[in-house]
C-alpha cells in the first residue's frame, strides 16, 4: 500500500506547488503596427484564428512559448500570435519589439549550445550530454558528460575541452577538439582483478557539425582518448560518437 | 605506450600554437563595432552642458513626461517539468507500478527534447513461483531504474472539445531516445521509444498519457537476449 501512496503524495504536492504560482505582476505592453494581428487559440500554426486586433491598439504580452506569444487585449481576450506578426509591433517607446530568434541569419552569433550524442566507446555503448559556450566564431569551450555501458565494464566520464570550428559559416563544418577530464570505470564483478577506479583522461578528436534548420544541428565526432591509468601503461580508447543532436540558443 | 603520451603532448603543443592563430582569421566584426559607440555617447554627453549658457536657455522649460523605458522582459515558458505514475511490464518479471519525473524543453512548436527518470521494482519470474524456493535475484537487485534522453515530435497537434463551450489544446507526439536501465545489479544501454498524448487544461498545465517501450540486451537467464519492457503512464506537468 505504501508503495502506491508515495508517488501519489509526490503528485499531489507537485500539483499544489504548481497551483500556488503567483500571477504575473506587470506585463509588457506593445503597440500594433501591422494593419492587424490575428489571435490563434493555441501556440501552433494549425490552431484557428478567433480574434483580430487592429493597428494602433495596445496589447499585453502574457508569455512566450517557442515562437508563439500569448497576448491579452484591452478587452481581456487572450490568444496566441506567431513571432512573424509580433515583429511588426512596437514597444511603447516606438521602437520595434526586439525579438531575437536563433535561426540561420543569426546562426553565426550563437553562443550557447547543448545536445545529446550516442556512440561507441572502445566497444561499449555510450550516451553523452554536452553543453558549450562559444567565445568567438571559431572557438568554444565544451563540457561533456558521458555514461559508458559495456559488456565488461560500465563507467562515466566528465570532460572539458576546446572545440575549434574551422569554417563556422559553412553548413557542414569540420571541427577539431582537444580536452581533458576524469573517467570512472566500474568493471563487472565476473572479471578478475576487478576494482573501481577513477583516472584522468585526455583526448584529441574531430568531427563534423551540420546545420539543419532553425536552431538545430547534427554532429558526428571521433575522439582518440588516453586514459592515464595508475598502471604501467596508459590505455588508448577510440571513441566514436556516431550521431548527435544539438541545438543553440 | 610512452609513444602515445608523447603524441598527446605534441598535439597539445600544436593546438596551443595553432588555435590562437586560427582565431585571427575569424574576422570578428562584433568586437570592432563596440568601441565606436563609446565616442558617440561621449559627444552626446558634452553637448548637454553647452545648452546651459543663458542665451540658449528656453523661456519655457518643457515639462515632458518621460515614459519609463523598460526592455521587454517576456516570460518564456519553454520548459516543462512533471511527474508520472503508471505500470511497466518487466519482461520475465511481472508488471509493476512505475513512477518517475520528466523534464522537457520545447525547441519549437514541433519538436522537444525530454529527459525522464523512472523507478519500479521487479516481481518474481514464473520459474521462481513454480519452483518455490530458488530466487534468481536479491531484493536489491530487483530495483529497476532507468533514464532516457529523447527527442519528441508533436505529430498531431489539435484541440479536444468537451461539451459545447470548452476546447483544450492537445497533441499526439512521438518520442525516441537513448538511456540506461539499472536492473539486476547492472546498467544497460537502453533504446526507448513510444508515443504520448497531452492535453492542456490551462496554458501552463498539461496532462499526459504515454506509452513507451524500453529495449535492451540482458544475459541474466543464461544467454543474451533482447528484452522489451513496455510502460504506460499518466502524468502531470507544468510549463515554466
Amino acid at each position: 500500500m505504501l508503495r502506491w501512496l508515495r508517488p501519489l503524495a509526490v503528485l499531489v504536492a507537485f500539483f499544489a506547488m504548481a497551483g500556488a504560482r503567483a500571477d504575473d505582476e506587470t506585463l509588457t505592453k506593445i503597440l500594433i503596427a501591422d494593419p492587424f494581428i490575428e489571435l490563434h487559440t493555441g501556440p501552433g500554426r494549425g490552431y484557428p484564428v478567433f480574434h483580430v486586433v487592429e493597428r494602433g491598439r495596445e496589447v499585453e504580452i502574457v508569455k512566450r512559448r517557442t515562437d508563439w506569444f500569448q497576448v491579452r487585449t484591452d478587452r481581456g481576450v487572450e490568444g496566441w500570435v506567431p513571432r512573424a506578426q509580433m515583429i511588426a509591433t512596437l514597444e511603447p517607446t516606438g521602437e520595434p519589439l526586439d525579438l531575437q530568434e536563433p535561426a540561420r541569419e543569426n546562426y553565426m552569433s550563437r553562443r550557447w549550445q547543448g545536445g545529446i550524442m550516442a556512440g561507441d566507446f572502445g566497444g561499449a555503448s555510450e550516451v553523452s550530454v554536452f553543453g558549450g559556450y562559444a567565445f568567438s566564431d571559431n572557438l568554444s569551450i565544451e563540457l561533456t558528460l558521458t555514461h559508458i555501458l559495456g559488456e565488461f565494464s560500465n563507467g562515466a566520464s566528465a570532460t572539458l575541452g576546446l572545440m575549434h570550428v574551422f569554417v563556422p559559416e559553412w553548413r557542414a563544418s569540420p571541427y577539431f577538439t582537444l580536452g581533458t577530464g576524469i573517467i570512472y570505470t566500474d568493471p563487472k564483478s565476473t572479471l578478475v582483478r576487478a576494482e573501481d577506479r577513477t583516472d584522468q583522461i585526455g583526448y584529441v578528436g574531430g568531427g563534423i557539425q551540420l546545420y539543419l534548420t532553425r536552431r538545430f544541428m547534427l554532429r558526428t565526432e571521433y575522439r582518440d582518448n588516453v586514459v592515464f591509468t595508475s598502471r604501467d601503461d596508459n590505455e588508448e580508447v577510440d571513441e566514436w560518437k556516431y550521431l548527435g543532436f544539438a541545438f543553440f540558443f | 605506450m610512452e609513444v602515445s603520451g608523447l603524441r598527446v603532448l605534441f598535439l597539445i603543443v600544436l593546438a596551443a600554437t595553432a588555435l590562437p592563430g586560427c582565431a585571427m582569421f575569424g574576422g570578428d566584426g562584433g568586437t570592432e563595432a563596440a568601441p565606436t559607440s563609446v565616442p558617440a555617447a561621449d559627444s552626446a554627453g558634452t553637448a548637454v552642458p553647452s545648452d546651459e549658457s543663458p542665451a540658449d536657455r528656453p523661456i519655457i522649460e518643457p515639462q515632458v513626461e518621460r515614459r519609463e523605458i523598460k526592455r521587454a522582459r517576456i516570460d518564456t515558458e519553454d520548459f516543462e517539468i512533471g511527474a508520472y505514475f503508471g505500470v511497466i511490464s518487466i519482461e520475465d518479471f511481472e508488471s509493476n507500478t512505475v513512477y518517475g519525473g520528466r523534464l522537457a524543453y520545447h525547441l519549437s512548436e514541433d519538436f522537444f527534447i525530454e529527459g525522464t527518470v523512472g523507478k519500479s521494482k521487479a516481481g518474481r519470474t514464473s520459474y521462481e513461483t513454480l519452483a518455490g524456493s530458488a530466487a534468481l535475484l536479491d531484493d536489491d537487485d530487483r530495483d529497476y531504474t532507468y533514464y532516457a534522453l529523447s527527442l519528441g515530435w508533436n505529430a498531431l497537434p489539435g484541440e479536444v472539445f468537451v461539451g459545447e463551450n470548452r476546447a483544450y489544446n492537445s497533441a499526439f507526439y512521438l518520442v525516441a531516445g537513448i538511456g540506461s536501465t539499472t536492473f539486476a545489479g547492472d546498467d544497460r544501454f537502453t533504446v526507448s521509444g513510444g508515443f504520448g498524448y497531452r492535453i492542456l487544461p490551462t496554458d501552463w498545465l498539461a496532462v499526459h498519457f504515454d506509452v513507451r517501450d524500453h529495449v535492451f540486451d540482458i544475459d541474466l537467464l543464461g544467454e543474451k537476449k533482447i528484452v522489451n519492457n513496455l510502460e504506460a503512464h499518466l502524468g502531470l506537468s507544468v510549463f515554466f
